[in-house]
């Protein structure tokens, strides 16, 4: 089952541009020969927060992948035996997203609802117009 | 009425001194007598006055309110504003924040430093 994760890691700011691109397109060989998808970002070089070892920056290297766990297992692997990376975290984000979904969802249907039936509720109490016309105009704000 | 006008102006004697009140005790009634005529009743409560004079805004929740559903360890800015100088995540009661919001807020910091986004003690350098 293919889950989404995303994975950040950092190698060492002495990296040549080459090697950092051929260790990022075997990582997402890997991934694909695995029947994953994968999409990668460069940060490129920032300051760390602390001391990592004898290192005070990084390049920050992020990644989007959609694989399995076993396929993020063999990453995590890789990246543990590459020596220039110093630091790597995997996230698993589809949870998060299929939350953050459902909750724009939610908003949106809300924000139907609320536009809709401001307009049927004037006719049908013609008694208190004005009643009726100020709660719709305060709602939206 | 002669002991309510006179609960306050004993308070007020006992923090500036011993001549004011008199003066005070014969202003008050005459101004604003009639308007506050069910607050001396609550006169003795001098402390809640106190209370009202620190007014304290009602902290909110910034994610509730600026609608941030997506709590990112990534977003090194958004999570800075919630970690002391110390490198502390802020109480919820400092910042306001609601408990959900909190609960994903502390995680996304303490993702971010394991990254090395975030210090785990002290400031960044």
């Amino acid at each position: 089952m293919n889950r989404k994760y995303e994975l950040m890691f950092i190698v060492r700011p002495d990296m040549v541009e080459e090697d950092l691109n051929k260790l990022i397109s075997t990582l997402e060989s890997s991934v694909s020969s695995a029947g994953g998808t994968a999409k990668s970002e460069v940060w490129g070089k920032r300051r760390l927060a602390y001391r990592v070892g004898k290192f005070n920056d990084g390049i920050f290297v992020l990644m989007m992948i959609e694989a399995t766990g076993a396929t993020i297992h063999e990453v995590e692997r890789r990246l543990r035996v590459t020596e220039p990376v110093i630091k790597f975290l995997t996230v698993r984000t589809d949870e998060e997203l299929k939350r953050i979904d459902k909750i724009k969802k939610l908003r949106d249907a809300k924000k139907k609802v609320s536009a809709h039936p401001a307009p049927a509720a004037a006719p049908i109490t013609p008694a208190a117009p004005e009643a009726t016309t100020e709660t719709p105009a305060t709602a939206p704000v | 009425m002669a002991e309510e006008t006179k609960a306050p102006s004993a308070s007020a004697g006992a923090s500036h001194g011993e001549s004011r009140p008199e003066r005070s005790g014969g202003d008050r009634p005459e101004r604003s007598g009639p308007p506050r005529g069910p607050r001396p009743g609550g006169g003795p409560g001098g402390p809640r006055e106190g209370g009202r004079k620190f007014f304290r805004r009602k902290k909110v929740c910034k994610f509730c309110v600026e609608k941030i559903e997506a709590v990112n360890y990534k977003d090194v800015r958004l999570l800075a504003q919630f970690v002391a100088e110390s490198g502390k995540i802020t109480p919820r009661r400092l910042t306001g924040v609601c408990t959900p919001h909190q609960r994903r807020l502390s995680r996304a910091i303490k993702q971010a430093r394991n990254i090395a986004l975030l210090p785990f003690a002290g400031r960044a350098q």
